[in-house]
Parts: structure tokens; C-alpha cells; sequence
């Protein structure tokens, strides 16, 4: 019963997802096959990982695990309902001086039980006019501690113009969500030369000249 | 069944069996030229032809479903068009309860006023009241940055994707003597008569076009596509005079106005779309693009084809 829930709920996020945004998925470096990845995006709104997840094909969607902030998604009983039964996610614990487990040895358990997961480098929401924060350190140590799986740097646009922080309603523009090349932690690559790479490889994913 | 359910089932068999050869051909042609599906020009001619398919099949139901189906069908056109204008233009944050506006309130409303026939506000909801009142929301955010621009862009968003294509629904209202109860005749002729000059514009373009009209602006549009398209749907849309409350002569030239600000409307779009640097306004319809690129030349006809049918033919 409450798995159904879960499904129809599933079913009428994508379907209210695609009714705003028209959302369409660009495979451009990687093709959309059912392997082990981490997909780290740009985050500039609380939809992002909905749109990214809403193009996935169906069996790909299944196995894939957005990881995010328990502060925020345990407060009522309806986001804890979409983000555990609805998403699977993984959730983690923002603040260092309170967390129980490690958000990375979180991360990694997920991966060793098959599921590719999702996650902003970014840390948090940006709300600035720079198209990219400096990524934390997280996505660092994630691909070290699991060096055998595809990083895909996947690029969501305009959905911060559907709805930008602080608005109510959210007006219906097409988004695209466009997946780069696949990329991994090379031997002996340091934390910050690893991390300007990602950040590089994010930044180039993004779409040219079609947005102003 | 009425005569005029007879003339409309007349003109959907003679489509459907157009899009018959059609499929015939665009098969014939992949199975000589692109087998393995890697002729481009094949593949996008095929897809085209699958897609026209969806959409007859689309009008029929809204017919079947009579004023209600219709209005509603337009409705959904006119909001993925908007959608696409609107993804387009530059408005920025202090633009969203504007923008929020246009989709939730203006067309609803507008559509609400054609659906039940207030002429007198319907023709200024948009031109008067929308002009003047989406500004204010913008400046009442504060935000100067390009305030013109975005301001004129979201106006253009919703005369051309609101405003212009609700005239082809709009054209159930009107009350020509003889011709009660028969005008839904009239959206299949304009429809079909403009999209039937935009794929005729496409085959003589493809058969024998070689002087550009506007390189710079569409490189696919050749005098010769031009020519040949808007005679040859003219020709057909006066052969079609016999389902419509004109004559032979008088559809004729109804058609070749249609078909020339369709031609011109598709110009029209192809320099806003050369402006911002893209190719298609979209990506839901396979083989066309996106909705404006369908419409676009529905957008500049309707309005002109339903004055001009009010004026000359329907009652006051």
C-alpha cells in the first residue's frame, strides 16, 4: 500500500515536471545505459534533483539515489515521506558537529548496494549570479574512497528561473538537463587540482548561447 | 449527419489519404536512400510525416469534441507556445509575478472571453489591459535592468502566442447567414490551406530552390519554395470553396492572403529565433521542433483570415 503510494507519488512529481518544464535529457558524453554512476550537478533550486531524476529511463530512475540534507527533508512528515519512500534517498547530515555517520561512508554504502547516486558538489543552493560555487570538498572523497565508479557532471538549466528563491509559484519555462563526460579520480591526483577539474567539466557541460 | 459533418469528413479523407501516399513515399525513400536510418533528410522527412499524422489525428478529436474540444485544444497550443516564447526572453527575477501572470491569469482569461463570445472585451483584454498592467507588476519589483526589453519581449510573448493563435478558435463565433452551425469548416480551411502552403513551400523548396529570400535570416527559404507553395495551396484552398460560405474565386484569394502572412510570419519568427541563436523554438514536436515553429504561420494568418471573414461575410 504505502509502496503504491509511493509509485503514484512518483508518477505525478515527473508528470507535474514535465508539465512546467518540458524537461528533456541531452546525453552528450555519456549514453543513458543502467551503469553504476554519481551524478554531480549545478544546485540552484530545490527541484533540481527531481528534474534530473524525472529523465532518467524508468529502470535507470530505480537505482538511482539523490543524496540530500536530512536537516531540511526530515521536518514535516511530507517531505520525509517523498524524500525516504518517494526518492530512496540518501540522507546525510549537513552539520559536522552534530552528525552521527559520516556523509561519505553514507554515500559509499550506497554505491557498494548498486545504486547510482546524485549529488551538488556545491553544498548548498546557489543563489548568486556565478554559474558555479566553489565545490566542497565532498565529491573529493567520494571518488576517492570509491575510485572505480563514473563521476557524470550533469548540467540543469533555467529551472532556477522557474522558480527563483523566495517565489510562491513557479511559472512554466523548458528546462534541459544535459549529461557531460563521465570522469574519475586519476592516481595520485591532489584534492584541489581534482576538484578545479570537476568544477571545469561541470561549467563546460552547460548548454552555449541559448540562454541569456 | 449534417452537410456540414459530410464536408468536414470529406476534407479529413482526402488529408488522410494524402498522409497515406505521404508515408508511402517517405518508406519507399528510406528503404532506397537510408536504410540504416543515416540520411538525415530522409529521417527528418519521416518523422515529419509521423508527427503531421498526430496532429490530424489531434484536430479530429478536438472536432469530435465540438466547441469545448477545440477551445481547449488551442488553449494547450497557445500554452506550450508561450512556454517556448517565454523560455526565450530575457526576464529576470523581478519579472515573476509578471510572467506568472501571463500563464495563470491572461490566458485563462483571454480564452474564457472567446469561449463565451465577448467580442467587445476579448479583442482589448490582451492589447489594452495586459500591455498596461504586466508592466506595472514588473516596476512594482524595482529592478530597471533592461525594463523595456523584458517588458515589450513578455507583450510579444502574448499577442503572438495568446492573442494571435485564440483567433482561430474564436472563428466558432461568428454568425454567417446560411452558414449557422458550419464554422468549424472554417479553422479545417484556414488550418489546413496555411499548413498546406507551408509543406508545399518545403517540396518546391526541396524540388527546385535555388534563390534565397532571406539567407541570413532562414536559409531554407527559396523564392521558388515560396512561389510554388503559396500558389499551389492557394489553388487548393479555392478548390475547397464548395465547404466554405465563399466562392471559388472568393477563397482563392482569401487563401493567397493566408498563405503570404503565413510565409511572412514564418520570417518573422526565424529573425527572432536568429536573434537569441537557436534553431527550433523547441523540441515536442519530432521532425518540426517546437510548437511556435509549427504555428508560427497560423499565428500571423488567423487574426487577419477572421477579420476579414467578419467584416465581409458574418453578421454584425
Amino acid at each position: 500500500m504505502r509502496e503504491r503510494l509511493a509509485r503514484l507519488t512518483a508518477l505525478a512529481i515527473t508528470l507535474v515536471a514535465r508539465l512546467i518544464t518540458a524537461v528533456r535529457g541531452q546525453w552528450e558524453g555519456v549514453e543513458p545505459l543502467p551503469v553504476q554512476r554519481v551524478y554531480f550537478a549545478n544546485h540552484t533550486s530545490n527541484g533540481d534533483f527531481v528534474l534530473l531524476w524525472t529523465v532518467l529511463p524508468d529502470h535507470m530512475r530505480r537505482r538511482t539515489r539523490p543524496v540530500a540534507g536530512a536537516d531540511y527533508w526530515l521536518k514535516t512528515g511530507l517531505k520525509r515521506f517523498i524524500i525516504r519512500e518517494v526518492f530512496d534517498a540518501v540522507l546525510i547530515d549537513r552539520n559536522p558537529e552534530t552528525r552521527q555517520d559520516d556523509p561519505i561512508a553514507l554515500m559509499t554504502e550506497a554505491l557498494s548496494n548498486g545504486a547510482s547516486l546524485i549529488i551538488f558538489p556545491e553544498g548548498t543552493r546557489n543563489l548568486t549570479d556565478a554559474p558555479l560555487l566553489p565545490f566542497k570538498t565532498g565529491l573529493f572523497h567520494l571518488a576517492e574512497a570509491n575510485p572505480e565508479v563514473d563521476l557524470v557532471p550533469v548540467w540543469i538549466e533555467n529551472l532556477n528561473r522557474v522558480m527563483p528563491k523566495g517565489e510562491i509559484i513557479p511559472v512554466p519555462l523548458i528546462c534541459t538537463v544535459t549529461f557531460g563526460e563521465a570522469m574519475r579520480l586519476a592516481p595520485s591526483e591532489e584534492k584541489a587540482a581534482f576538484l578545479a577539474r570537476a568544477q571545469e567539466a561541470l561549467a563546460n557541460t552547460a548548454p552555449k548561447g541559448d540562454s541569456a | 449527419m449534417s452537410k456540414w459533418d459530410e464536408n468536414l469528413l470529406m476534407l479529413f479523407a482526402g488529408v488522410g489519404a494524402t498522409l497515406v501516399v505521404a508515408t508511402l513515399i517517405g518508406t519507399l525513400l528510406r528503404l532506397r536512400f537510408s536504410p540504416d536510418g543515416s540520411n538525415a533528410m530522409v529521417e527528418n522527412l519521416n518523422s515529419r510525416i509521423a508527427a503531421w499524422w498526430g496532429m490530424v489525428v489531434l484536430m479530429s478529436l478536438a472536432f469530435l469534441g465540438g466547441q469545448t474540444g477545440v477551445m481547449i485544444l488551442f488553449a494547450i497550443c497557445s500554452f506550450a507556445a508561450l512556454r517556448e516564447f517565454m523560455t526565450l526572453t530575457r526576464t529576470r527575477r523581478a519579472d515573476h509575478w509578471a510572467v506568472a501572470a501571463t500563464f495563470f491569469v491572461v490566458l485563462p482569461v483571454h480564452y474564457a472571453l472567446v469561449w463565451i463570445d465577448w467580442y467587445g472585451l476579448y479583442t482589448v483584454f490582451i492589447p489594452v489591459y495586459a500591455f498596461l498592467l504586466l508592466p506595472i507588476l514588473a516596476a512594482l519589483r524595482g529592478d530597471a535592468e533592461n525594463y523595456l526589453s523584458r517588458v515589450a519581449e513578455t507583450q510579444w510573448a502574448l499577442m503572438t502566442c495568446v492573442f494571435c493563435i485564440s483567433h482561430v478558435p474564436a472563428l466558432l463565433n461568428l454568425k454567417i447567414p446560411g452558414f449557422i452551425g458550419g464554422n468549424v469548416l472554417l479553422i479545417a480551411f484556414l488550418v489546413f490551406v496555411v499548413q498546406f502552403s507551408d509543406v508545399m513551400q518545403y517540396v518546391w523548396g526541396k524540388l527546385l530552390g535555388r534563390t534565397k529570400i532571406a539567407p541570413t535570416l532562414s536559409p531554407s527559404k527559396t523564392v521558388e519554395g515560396l512561389v510554388g507553395g503559396v500558389l499551389t495551396a492557394s489553388l487548393a484552398g479555392a478548390c475547397l470553396w464548395w465547404m466554405t460560405p465563399f466562392t471559388f474565386v472568393e477563397a482563392g484569394l482569401l487563401s493567397l492572403v493566408i498563405t503570404s502572412m503565413g510565409f511572412l510570419g514564418g520570417l518573422v519568427m526565424s529573425a527572432i529565433k536568429r536573434d537569441r541563436g537557436i534553431k527550433d523554438w523547441g523540441h515536442l514536436i519530432p521532425g518540426h521542433g517546437g510548437f511556435i515553429d509549427r504555428l508560427d504561420s497560423v499565428i500571423f494568418s488567423a487574426p487577419i483570415f477572421f477579420h476579414l471573414v467578419r467584416y465581409f461575410w458574418s453578421m454584425p
